[in-house]
Order: C-alpha cells, then structure tokens, then sequence
C-alpha cells in the first residue's frame, strides 16, 4: 500500500498500479481515452495529465501522464490544478479539432465516452478556424457500423482487435496524421470478437449497426440484467428494450466471467426474440384458443392419463425444469437429452466435486499459466472462454516483465519485450483451431487418439508407462508428446485442464479427471493440490439439468416410449434433434397427448395436440447455471402484452392448481404463487440448493423503499409512445416477482450487482462509467459479483477410470462445433445469418485422396440409416480417416448429431 | 402624525383608487376583441410547434431524441429511421399536445432548427385524442425562423448525394495510401 496525496487529501492506494487507475478507484474523475482497464496503459492520448510533486520541497512539480506513472508512497498529485486542467484542456481542444459536428446522427451520442471527457475537460468552443479532415467509411460487414471521420487515434480498436483478441484484418494504416483504422479492403470484421469495438471505442468510429436498423438512445432503453443463452458460460448481458422489440445487446460487466468483452454471438444474436416466426397464440389441435381454455385442455388430457411424462431442456431454467421434475414426479421426469450427453453431464459433475480438482471461473483461467484443451474447439464452442485462454498464455509476458521491473500495465512495453513468447498451450484437438497459432504443442487427432492421449499424460504424471492398449491407439511420436505435456503441467504454477462435450465423448471427459487426478497426486505435497478444471458444456443450463438428474431419471428413449401410453409435456424441448429421424418419427407417430412449450416452432411442437407459446429469457425471470456452476438469475426485460405468453414457471404453476385433485404431486406446486415461492421451492429441494436465496434479491427486496427501475431516469416520450393509440397514459404494468419496475421511477444508486444493468454514474454515460461500480479497477463489482458458486462441497475419493479401447473403423463421423452454426439464434439473426459458414463436411487430405474426393464435391456421409449430404472440404489439419460434420445437422431426416462420433460410409453424391 | 396617516390611508388613498380606476375609461385598451380579431404575437412567441425544412425542402429532423429527451412533460416520441443514402430521418415524429407546457425546450435543445415554437395557440379541441399530433401534422414546407441553416452541409457525414469532403469546412478525404510528409 502507497499513502499519496491528491489535491491536498490523503488516500492510500496499490503500490506500483498506475496513477490513473488509482485516482479512478478512488472515485474521483480524470479523463482518459487510450488506458483500457483491461489492456493497460500506452500513455498515447496524453488526456490524463496530472501534477506529480517529488517530495514536501517539491513546489513545481512536473506534469506526467496518470496512466504511465506508477504510484509510490509518499507521493503529492495535483488533479485539479490549473496548470493541468488548462494541459487536459489544449489536449482535448486539439483531439477535438476535427472532430465532425455530427453528434445528432451518430449512434453513439448519448453514450460517448469522447461527449464525457469532452465536457469533464471543460472545453466548450472550437477555436481552429482550419479544415476538417475527412476519410473515407469502409464496409466492415452486417454487424459493425464504420465512420472513420469521428477518430480521435487512441488506438484503443487495434490494441484489443489484434493484441487482445488476436484478430488480424484491423490494422492503423496510413501515415503521419492520416491514421486509418480498418482493414485492408471493405469486407466483413472476420473475429468473433468485433464487437467489443463498439464498446472499446471511445467514440462512433465503431458502433452497432444491428442497433442502427431501429436505433433508440441509450436513455430511451429499458434494460434489466440477463445472462446470454448461447452457450454455458453464462456471460452477463443487458438486452436493451423499446416498444416491445429487444433492440441490441450490451455486455454487462462481471468480475469473475465475461469482464469487459463477449463474443459476437451473445451481442448479436436477438433476432429470434422479435422474429415474426414466434409462436404468439395457443393452439389446441391445430386450432387458436384463449390461454384459459388451453390450461383447461391440458389439465383434462393429463387427468385423463392419470398420469405425465415431462421432458426438461438445457435450454429451460432451473425453476421450469425442477418445477416440471415436481410436477410430473422424478419417476416420469426425463431431462430431454439423449443418454449419453445425461453421463457426460454426470461424470463432469463428478470431476467436479471431486476433492482433487478445482473449479475455476474465466477470470481466474486468466492466471493460469500452462493450459491443456482436450478435444474442444473453444472459439466455437465458448469463444469468452478462447478469449480469456489468449490472456493467459500471456502470463510468460508478465514474468518476463516482472523479472525486468516493468510494470504489468505497461503494454506496449510488455508486449516488446516478450514478442512472441507465450505461456504453454497445448491444443489437443481433432482438427484446426483458430487458438492453434498460440499453442506451444498442437495436436490434430481422431477422439480416440485424444482419449488416449489424455490417458497418456496421466500415466505419465503418475510416473508410469502406458498401457499397451493406450499406446497402440496412439501414433508413436503422441506418446512422446504425453510425456513432454505431463512435464509441463507438473512444473507450471497454476496448470489448468480444459475438456467438454463438443465431441460427445464421455471417455474424453474421464481422460480429463484422470489427468486432474494424476496431476492432483503427483504434485501434492502434504496437501493436496488442487487441479483446475473446466468442462465446456453444450447448453446454457446443461449444469443445472444435471444436477436434477436421480436414478429415476428417465432415458430420452424410455420417456419417449412410455409417453406414448401417457400425456406428455415437452419443455422448450426439440426432440427430434437428439434422436435417429426414423427412431423419433416411429415413437412421435404414437403419442397422442403431447403439450409443448416452445418459443418457436419445432417438429416436437407440431406433433403435439397443445401448444402453448413459450415465453423467450427476456420476458420472464429465471436461473441458469453455468460451467462452473455459478447459479445466475436473469430478469424480464420488458412486461409481454400478450396474454397468452406466460413465464415458463408460471406456465406449470397453472397447471399445477388445475391438476392439484387427480394429480397428488402437484399439490405442493398448487400452493406457490408467486416467483419468491419458486425460489423458496427450488432451495428446499435439494442440499446443493441452499445459498439459493442468495442467488439475487427476492421480490421483496427495496432501497429506501423504492424499486429498482428497468428505465434510465432520462427515458423519454412517456405521456407521448402509446398516445396514438389511447391518450390517457395507461399505468405501467406492475412486476410482483422481481424488485425491478417497469419505470424511471425509483432507487437511482446503489443498486445490488445482481439488479443492475445500466451503467451510468453522473458525467459518465458510455460504459466507461462501470469504474464507479467496481471495489477496484478491473476487479470485483462492489457488493458482490452477481451469483453463487452451487458446487462447493467436495467428495473425497480418488477418481479413477480405465482406458477401453475404441473399435477401430475405417472411417469416423466426429461432430464439428461452429459458432455461426444453423440454430435459430443464428440463422434468425438478420447479421450473423451472413456471417455463418456454409456447412460443410471437414476431410484430411490422405482421407479424401483416398476417396477420390474433390474439394467442394457433394458428398453422402451415412451412419446407419441416416445420412446427410454436405460439399467436401479438404482441410490438412483433419487426421486420417475421420469426417468432420457440423453439430448442428439435423433438419428433416438428416443423421442427428447426438449419434456422433461413429463409424460412417462416404459416398460421392451424383449430382 | 398618526392622525395625518389615518385620514391618507382612510380617505386619500381611496379617492386616488376611483380616480385611478375611473381614468382608465378613457385610455385605449390593451386587450382585444378576440376571436373577432387577432391579438398581435412576437415571432418568438411560443405556441403550437412545428417540424421545418431544409432551404432544400428535405426534413430537417434528424431523429436524434434530444427534443424528446429535453422535454419536462415527456409528450415528444419518435423513433428514427435512415434512407438509403444515410440520411436519418423520423420514422413517425408525435407530440401529445394536451401534456405540452409550450416551454420551448425541445426548440432549444434542437441541433438542426428542425423544431420551432410558433405564434399559434388556436389548438383546443373537444376531444382530447385529437391533441395528438403526428409528423404529417407537425411537417411545414418551409424553414421557419431560421432560412439559411441545413445541418447535414456542416455534419461531415456523406448523405443525400454529397460526399464526404464536399460540406462546409471539410478538406478531401485523406488519401491513406500517400506516403508523402
């Protein structure tokens, strides 16, 4: 700790962080553009000048750069002397001088982090009488909005686009001071992360062009905290609302996952919340009924049976699927996911609360510096995870810069001095990854070769040679290669074992815990040391799901089966896409009584007599838990006019109360009315689910009795919106279940993390203004991140499993991950539809020659009776004998992805 | 003394009150015979608002919601929308007159002279949805106040044709590719 003293006030801040960093922590204002809390200091836009005295003899002082100047103890600043504030005043009056006058049209405005420090610096009038620079926009795809004449040269869009997030077609051309931030031609931003520039930006060079299309201020947007469905690692978002319509998609800071950045992805896929295709009415036999008679059906079908299967989703929040589990009773309850991705999910959880492993969240990967990925593709699968994977082999950078006293936000300075050394990453995967350029070992093999790679390492860690059987699977020089791994692991500080269900392999996953465990043995050492782990799991709530998961359970299979003898309800649930075609087409053929909750439409849905339109995340209130198994609650976003879209909970609460006489179980339900219910419900039903209240703040929650309001206090057109429809202002719809309101009105600081969405703190409109939310810069949120960690307790025992030996076939099917992939979330976002690769079907060079195949030939690849055609790509990363076709497969009769990996037959197609 | 008072306050002032009162039949009166005939307003006054035009006839509304956010009573919406040559325009513009206080804040917070206060408040009506007006009764085919000012010629965005570099002050687009000092 350093004691400085700024403008006459004492303060005791980090020894050696940097001044700005200091004084923002400490909660005053300085201005700033190019220093970026998560990619340090370069002490470029010389808009953070301070006056730094030496000692008490010290009467002049020099005027130094906050960002660049560590802090020590005993240190005299002046902040608001008028010597610096005249510097900062000429700095921003020359960044500003061609500066276009066109904050009206510019999507930024309202937000602008340029609007902020132009007035925090006090200049007012534009006295340069010259010309304004002009450039030229470029085209830079569906999603990001290019005006370059708005620059101000901070440099802050290349540092993240290429030093941060590894991107390559972003680049500062030109010269002197014509700078030109772009690519090198028009085309679309080719990284998943270029996105972030919108927010990275410090002005409208970058902005939302998916906002554009119906753009609305940041004032005019309702926003309530909410966690992204796309995939399970629950970064936090704040989906923004206006007239019913979700109208962009910001990142929501949290500490311990997505910080300041998500992927692509998450920002924006939204189209499937607005999409004209959604289910909006019930329909009871193909026919349009009031909510209230569908409920009637449905209670009268079931009492009928005697009796329900349901079938939960990972997609579903926890309440649905515990509710559901409640309803149906656990003897009927199935999760909804084939059998083997249900042992997966299992066995991760194992690994999991095994007392030899450690979970750990992005923020702490980032500290990692030695990491095995085995058998994930981690920008498809969890491109926030790829990302925090960049940072940390990035940890080298930092000890070199330790070793030679330079400190760790001096960027520029790091990032020369290590050029282009990294921390170990060994990317075990069956073909190339855009994470592969930074490996330190990559290796490109069919799921059983990495199975038994794993197993490999462990026997190494564990100082034993392998198995004959391990060693026949394995080429001769991956044997080698297990050893050099195990080596590393063994001697990093902080080792870390990246593994998943992308290619659907529960032997994967066991290979994973056994080198967790042989890793955990070989280095502990009086205690037990403690393997990071992380599992990259399919869904939003896959974790979740399977924590209900009892012997009990039902097989996807079995449930289907008995189902057809009973009424069946179908949670947000697509059946079809986890089994064969013909197996889900016979068993469909026979249930007669299916009820389906679905956002929209499905081929599950169509055969079910009722269908009830499912409310989407942003319209009801609900839990995920993510990889790591951190419990989130996400919150309506905007009140749903339509009556007969319900929450999902409330859904089977109704069902419940009409059920109650014939149906003994769902007597309990029948009794809980409202979320805080729920919630109670949800903590009681299980010992993992006892800090459950803790989760976020319930219903009753108040500061100084007032709700907490989803609307800036700046939202406009309140008396004037609906005025052409009914003068008199209707009330605004009330939230019982949340201590969120549908109004300006209400408690206008201090929020909980949990509750809050908007970042804004007077003088501080864009995003920048999260330093004031924060117990330190890039730190925690004050008060808590948002959520708890559910899987705390440990089990003792040893983890141990046996390698089995793959049958050898002559061709393998594996699955593919893609991020653009064909799922509605993509193919329903009107941008990232054009940014989603064209399906295609990987093959190795050897293995296509083999074939006689042509790169782009048509190709029929067929397991069992299901088949699926795709062109052929040759790509030389892809090993031997192995296809590689992508997880989302599966429209009509084509093969189901859940049946991968298995051995294939190719044909050419005749076209 | 205190006699002098009385007999001011009692009887002088009240004498000079009928005088003053009675004086007034004979100076000209300031109000007028309205509706018969119009009272004379200031341009400046601030009445029924209106949206204007470009000297080029092109909407001078840029959609930019600072009208709607400067607003106390919050009777302005709109929500924008932009053409293909990139110019923003309203998508539908609406005042809710019966909630408008005339404060003129929306005029002043606008930075295209796009919204202007007028001398007209002949606006009441028997039926208050009627208050409500849209773009296409808020539009007037003229500049109003201010003839000669178009934003988008001092924007520095290339809209309507005009490239970037041919508005007012602006130099040529720089030439990335030059390497000359």
């Amino acid at each position: 700790m350093a004691n400085i003293e700024i403008d006459g006030k004492h303060y005791e801040v980090k020894e050696g962080e940097n001044l700005l960093e200091a004084i923002l922590g400490l909660g005053l204002d300085l201005p700033y553009f190019c220093w970026h809390p998560a990619m340090g200091s370069v002490g470029s836009c010389r808009q953070c000048a301070i006056k730094v005295y030496q000692d008490e003899n010290d009467t002049r002082g020099k005027i130094l750069m906050g960002c660049m100047t560590p802090a020590k103890d005993g240190m005299r600043i002046g902040l608001e002397e008028e010597q610096v504030s005249d510097f900062r005043d000429h700095c921003i009056e020359v960044t500003m001088a061609n500066h276009p006058h066109d904050c009206p049209v510019c999507e930024e405005g309202g937000e602008c982090h340029l609007q902020d420090v132009t007035i925090m610096s006090e200049h007012t009038t534009r006295r340069y009488r010259g010309k304004k620079k002009t450039y030229e926009n470029q085209y830079l795809g569906p999603c990001i909005n290019h005006e370059m004449n708005r620059c101000i040269t901070c440099y802050r869009c290349v540092r993240f686009y290429k030093d941060y997030a590894g991107g390559k077609d972003l680049a500062a051309m030109a010269s002197r001071e014509n700078t030109y931030f772009g690519r090198h031609e028009d085309g679309c931003l080719e990284s998943i992360f270029s996105g972030n520039l919108v927010e990275v930006c410090p002005t409208g060079v970058f902005t939302d062009k998916t906002l554009a299309r119906s753009y609305n201020r940041k004032w005019d947007l309702q926003t309530a905290p909410s966690i992204c469905q796309g995939c399970s690692l629950g970064c936090n978002i704040a989906p923004a609302e206006r007239q019913g319509k979700i109208k962009r998609i910001t990142n929501r800071y949290h500490g311990e996952i997505n910080g300041y950045f998500i992927c692509d992805k998450g920002r924006f896929a939204y189209d499937h919340i607005n999409s004209d295709l959604r289910l909006r009415d019930c329909f009871v036999e193909n026919e349009k009924t009031s909510y209230d008679e569908a409920l009637q059906h449905t209670v009268k079908l079931i009492g009928e049976a005697g009796s329900c299967i349901g079938f939960g989703s990972e997609k579903a929040s926890m309440e649905e699927n515990l509710l559901l589990k409640a309803l149906v009773g656990s003897k009927n309850f199935c999760s909804g996911m084939p059998a083997a991705r249900e042992q997966q999910l299992k066995e991760v959880l194992n690994i999991y609360k095994n007392a030899r492993t450690e979970l750990i969240s992005l923020k702490a990967l980032e500290a990692c510096d030695c990491i095995l990925v085995l058998g994930e593709d981690l920008m498809a699968s969890a491109p926030r995870m790829a990302l925090s994977v960049r940072q940390a082999t990035r940890n080298l950078s930092f000890e070199l810069a330790d070793q030679t006293r330079i400190p760790r936000w001096q960027d520029e300075a790091v990032r020369t001095l290590a050029q282009n050394e990294r921390s170990p990453l060994i990317m075990a995967t069956v073909s190339g990854s855009e994470l592969d350029e930074i490996a330190s070992e990559k290796i490109h093999a069919a799921p059983a070769q990495l199975t038994a790679f794993g197993f490999a390492v462990a026997a190494s860690l564990e100082g034993k040679t392998c198995l004959p059987e391990i060693a026949e699977t394995l080429a001769g020089e991956l044997t080698e290669k297990a050893k050099s791994v195990a080596a590393q692991l063994r001697t990093a500080k902080k080792p870390l074992i990246i593994g998943g269900c992308s290619l659907n392999s529960l032997a994967l996953i066991q290979a994973c815990g056994q080198i967790a465990t042989a890793l955990s043995r070989a280095r502990s050492n009086g205690t037990v040391f403690k393997t990071p782990v992380s599992f990259v799991l399919p869904e939003v709530n896959s974790l979740g799901l399977a924590l209900l998961l009892d012997d009990h359970t039902l097989k996807l299979e079995e449930a289907v089966q008995k189902g057809s003898e009973k009424a069946a309800i179908f949670l947000r649930a697509d059946i079809y896409k986890h089994l064969p075609f013909e197996v889900a087409e016979k068993m469909f053929s026979s249930i007669s009584s299916g009820i389906s909750f679905s956002e929209l439409p499905n081929r599950t849905a169509d055969k079910c007599k009722i269908n009830f339109p499912a409310a989407s995340f942003v319209e009801q209130e609900g839990t995920v838990v993510n990889n790591e198994g951190r419990a989130q609650r996400y919150f309506e976003v905007y009140a749903q006019a339509n009556p007969s879209i319900k929450e999902g909970w409330r859904n089977l609460l109704n069902i419940a109360k009409g059920i109650q006489g014939s149906l003994a179980q769902a007597k309990p339900l029948a009794e809980l009315a409202c979320f805080d219910d729920v919630s109670h419900f949800v903590r009681n039903s299980a010992p993992v689910f006892s800090t459950w209240d803790q989760v976020a703040p319930d219903s009753k929650f108040r500061i100084a009795g007032m709700k907490i309001p989803r609307q800036p206090h700046r939202y406009s057109g309140r008396t004037s919106l609906q005025a052409n429809i009914k003068v008199a202002e209707n009330k605004a719809p009330e939230d019982s279940d949340s201590p969120l309101g549908f109004t300006m009105e209400g408690a206008p600081t201090q929020r909980p993390p949990a509750l809050n969405a908007l970042t804004w703190s007077p003088g501080w409109n864009s995003n920048e203004a999260i330093n004031k939310f924060q117990d330190e810069i890039g730190g925690h949120l004050r008060g808590g991140d948002p959520g708890v960690l559910l899987l705390r307790e440990k089990q003792g025992e040893d983890l141990q499993f046996s390698f089995t030996k793959a049958q050898s076939a002559e061709l393998v099917a594996v699955s593919q991950s893609r991020l653009f992939d064909s799922c509605e979330l993509t193919v329903l976002s009107a941008a990232l539809v054009q940014r989603a690769d064209i399906r295609v079907a990987m093959l190795g060079e050897a293995t296509a020659h083999k074939l006689g195949i042509q790169d782009g030939d048509l190709i029929n690849i067929k397991v069992g009776k299901d088949g699926i055609s795709l062109p052929a790509l040759i790509d030389r990363s892809v090993p031997e004998n192995l296809v590689s076709i992508p997880n989302d497969i599966h429209t009509q009769n084509e093969l189901s992805a859940a049946l991968l990996p298995a051995p294939c037959q190719i044909v050419r197609a005749v076209s | 003394m205190r006699i002098l008072y009385l007999i001011y306050d009692y009887i002088v002032s009240n004498v000079k009150s009928v005088w003053d009162v009675f004086s007034h039949t004979f100076t000209k009166a300031d109000t007028v015979e309205y509706p018969d005939e119009m009272p004379y307003l200031a341009p400046r006054f601030r009445g029924r608002i209106v949206l204007t035009r470009d000297p080029d006839g092109k909407e001078r509304c840029v959609a930019c919601n600072l009208c709607a956010v400067s607003c106390p009573t919050d009777c302005i919406s709109l929500q924008k929308a932009e053409d293909e040559t990139g110019r923003w325009y309203p998508e539908f513009f609406r005042i809710n007159f019966s909630r408008c206080v005339y404060c003129g804040l929306c005029e002043e917070a606008c930075p295209t002279y796009s919204i202007q206060l007028t001398p007209d408040f002949e606006m009441a009506e028997y039926n208050r949805q009627n208050m409500v007006y849209e773009k296409e009764h808020l539009l007037i085919n003229g500049t109003g106040k201010y003839p000669n000012y178009s934003f988008y010629n001092v924007s520095g965005k290339a809209v309507s044709g005009r490239k970037k570099g041919e508005g007012v002050n602006e130099a040529p687009p720089v030439d990335v590719k030059s390497l000359l000092p």
